[in-house]
């Protein structure tokens, strides 16, 4: 009879054992794969693209997940600033790659087409490239988490500082896509709201060589400042231009709402001394800051500088990385890993500590630079010094004025 | 009125960009039968070679007007030489996909070396500054882009169409057997022809260099622009080319003007629209 009821319990365990550990396993998926979808060959790919990819393997190899017997593949793709290729590329990783999160997607018209996928499929979108700020807005979903930076925070940060320095009325060149728009409007809006005026727009083709025409129409409206909605290729070409035609010497002041580390490194400093421009990054920050760029740098085939792009990819996925660890693996349900992610802070060597927003936005403070003079520059990268910092909970749009459906008013 | 005015003067300095670059494009379609795709590239090659010969070297925007067509040129004659040759008599396509293809090599091989944002390249101190017109503020350096063209445009206009050299030339592509019986090396015309087109879109690229960036994918940008110039002009008309060139740089400003969103596309639509009216193009003749 003892004998019995032992083997039954020992049965009965050993049942039990195996069910346990089966679940355990399941539990235990840790296969990830990231996908960084950006421009690789564009007027996006110096501050995005290739580098975006480097930052998503060195923050892969940081996050040490791999020793303790991870499996992380990182595989990337070139959108080519085309919403029906990056959608293309995303469904098609998805579905037959099983891939996990889509990091970086520069170019607004792109990341929000890819937004709507991974909703759609529940993966993840990290967003470090795209600036539309629509993304935490009314296109918000409980699969987006949007890092470095966007219009608003542009808008208010560097917007906000001209007209505080007596720009009050305002010229636009837009370029004419989701982010230029987004750009456009949500500066224009804090012009308006802080008693300047908008004289008028121009909306310009993305990828556009000469800007002479808008530039000429710019100066005809005799507007304080030109306010340039554009980025990349496009904004240093108008700011390379603007010289030429003696723009700013004619007494009109001109505002890079976007700039990247890479533009102002394109323009030189001769032409580019002086703008204000505002970011989340700059590599020549702290230490920290200057130890992960110089190792990035040199993993770069171009040895540039991060962007903050490239920065914003590196640190999302070492949150996201994080945020796997802690839930133990089963990186599939995208909206459970963002979940995590939102519940514990972020706190990384290039953009400090911080948190993602019930909405998905990403918070931590914003800088506004100036750029310096040749005279005052000790090095090829050395480029901006520090002019005023907004810390996190202001740069941001705050959840009060939000439209984004998660956010209970 | 004003702004009238200063929009056709910048429509005309971007049509001095697309006369030199179409004339180098119609010289060797004319000449050689060779649908140039690698024109662009060229293009950009030129405003590299500037930079380089200005940061490496330490010569001048002046001399590189000079050597840096002339090295491309020699870099044109190569390409010509080791493979264009071998595609004589055969149909437009091979030439068409063979320079394509070598764009597509030049380009990625300057991109994957010098990123895609660009390199700068002042304005030379002698050009720096503008003149007030009353109607706008002229930059010098624009204005001289503007004589340059037109120089060069009718320089080799007169070449082609009024010299014994340029005779020869034209009796070479008609009639190539003919020509040799006469004594003149026909291959080595050939190739010297390549050179002078491969030139003259080097030269476009060293002018533009102090407006543009220096940026690997200028030439990708410009090159269709270009050839639908090429194409209401009428393929390989000479006058037709320069004509157009300068006449779409204008058309095309007034569309940044009055409608700036559909300023990329004018073009074509023009193309459209000469292509149905007159297929062999403004000027063309038909073959």
């Amino acid at each position: 009879m003892r004998t019995r009821l032992a083997a039954l319990l020992v049965g009965t365990a050993l049942t039990l054992g195996m069910t346990v550990g089966a679940t355990a396993q399941d539990k235990q998926d840790k296969n990830v794969k990231i996908g960084v979808l950006t421009d690789l060959s564009g007027l996006y790919a110096d501050l995005a693209g290739e580098g975006s990819v480097v930052a998503a393997q060195m923050a892969v190899d940081d996050s040490g997940l791999k020793a303790k017997g991870w499996t992380i593949d990182v595989i990337s793709a070139d959108h080519q600033n085309k919403p029906d290729i990056g959608t293309g590329i995303a469904r098609r990783w998805i579905d037959t790659d099983k891939v996990d999160i889509i990091a970086d997607v520069p170019n607004s018209g792109v990341a929000l087409a890819v937004n709507n996928i991974v909703k759609e499929k529940n993966r993840i979108l990290l967003d470090s490239g795209a600036g539309s700020s629509e993304l935490t807005d009314t296109q918000c979903t409980p699969n987006t988490v949007h890092f470095t930076y966007d219009t608003y925070m542009l808008a208010h940060s560097t917007g906000s500082a001209m007209v505080k320095a007596g720009g009050d009325s305002w010229f636009f060149i837009t370029a004419d896509y989701a982010f230029g728009h987004a750009l456009e409007n949500d500066t224009a809006a804090v012009v308006k709201a802080a008693g300047g005026k908008v004289l008028g727009s121009v909306r310009v083709p993305l990828n556009t060589a000469d800007f002479s025409s808008y530039l000429l129409q710019a100066q005809a409206s005799k507007a304080k400042v030109i306010g340039l909605a554009n980025a990349g290729g496009d904004t240093t070409n108008s700011i390379k231009q603007a010289a030429e035609f003696g723009i700013v010497k004619g007494g009109q002041k001109l505002a890079g709402l976007l700039m990247f580390l890479s533009d102002v490194h394109s323009l030189g400093l001769n032409v580019a001394q002086g703008l204000n421009l505002s970011e989340t990054f700059y590599w020549n920050m702290n230490d920290q800051t200057r130890a992960f760029s110089k190792r990035f740098s040199e993993r770069l085939k171009t040895h540039a500088m991060p962007t903050m792009v490239h920065a914003g990819v590196y640190a999302g996925l070492l949150h996201y990385l994080k945020a796997l660890e802690a839930l133990g693996g089963n990186p599939h349900d995208g909206a459970k890993v963002v979940a995590k992610m939102k519940e514990i802070p972020t706190d990384d060597p290039l953009f400090g500590k911080g948190t993602i927003r019930i909405d998905g936005r990403a918070i931590h403070p914003a800088y506004l630079f100036e750029v310096k003079t040749p005279a005052e520059s000790k090095g090829e990268w050395d480029l901006y010094k520090l002019v005023g910092t907004t810390p996190g909970d202001d740069a941001f749009r705050p959840l009060s004025e939000s439209k984004c459906p998660l956010v209970k008013h | 009125m004003q702004a009238l005015s200063a929009q056709l003067l910048v429509g005309l300095i971007n049509g001095s960009f697309y006369a030199l670059l179409s004339l180098g494009l119609a010289v060797i379609f004319g000449m050689l039968n060779i649908i140039n795709f690698a024109h662009g590239a060229v293009y950009m090659m030129g405003a590299f070679c500037a930079y380089f010969l200005l940061n490496v070297f330490g010569i001048g925007y002046w001399p590189a007007l000079i050597v840096a067509p002339v090295l491309v040129g020699i870099f044109g004659m190569v390409m010509e030489r080791t493979m264009l040759k071998w595609l004589t008599g055969l149909d437009h396509l091979y030439g068409l996909l063979l320079t394509f293809g070598l764009a597509l090599i030049i380009q990625g091989v300057f991109q994957n070396y010098f990123g895609s944002s660009g390199l700068p390249y002042a304005i030379p101190d002698e050009l720096q500054g503008g003149i007030n017109l009353g109607f706008m503020f002229l930059p010098v350096y624009r204005g001289w882009v503007i004589v340059c063209s037109l120089v060069v445009c009718i320089a080799t206009w007169y070449l082609i169409e009024r010299t014994r050299l340029g005779a020869y030339l034209r009796a070479a592509t008609e009639n190539p057997t003919l020509v040799r019986a006469f004594g003149i090396n026909v291959p080595r015309m050939i190739t010297l022809t390549y050179g002078l087109g491969v030139g003259l879109a080097a030269l476009a690229g060293v002018l533009s260099a102090p407006i543009n960036q220096v940026r690997p994918l200028m030439g990708a940008d410009l090159i269709i622009v270009v050839f639908a110039v090429v194409v209401i002009g009428g393929m390989g008309s000479i006058m037709g080319s320069i004509i157009t060139g300068f006449a779409l740089g204008i058309i095309e400003g007034l569309t940044k003007y009055f409608y700036p969103e559909a300023s990329n596309s004018v073009v074509f639509v023009l193309m459209v629209l000469v292509l149905l009216v007159k297929p062999t193009g403004l000027t063309g003749r038909a073959t």
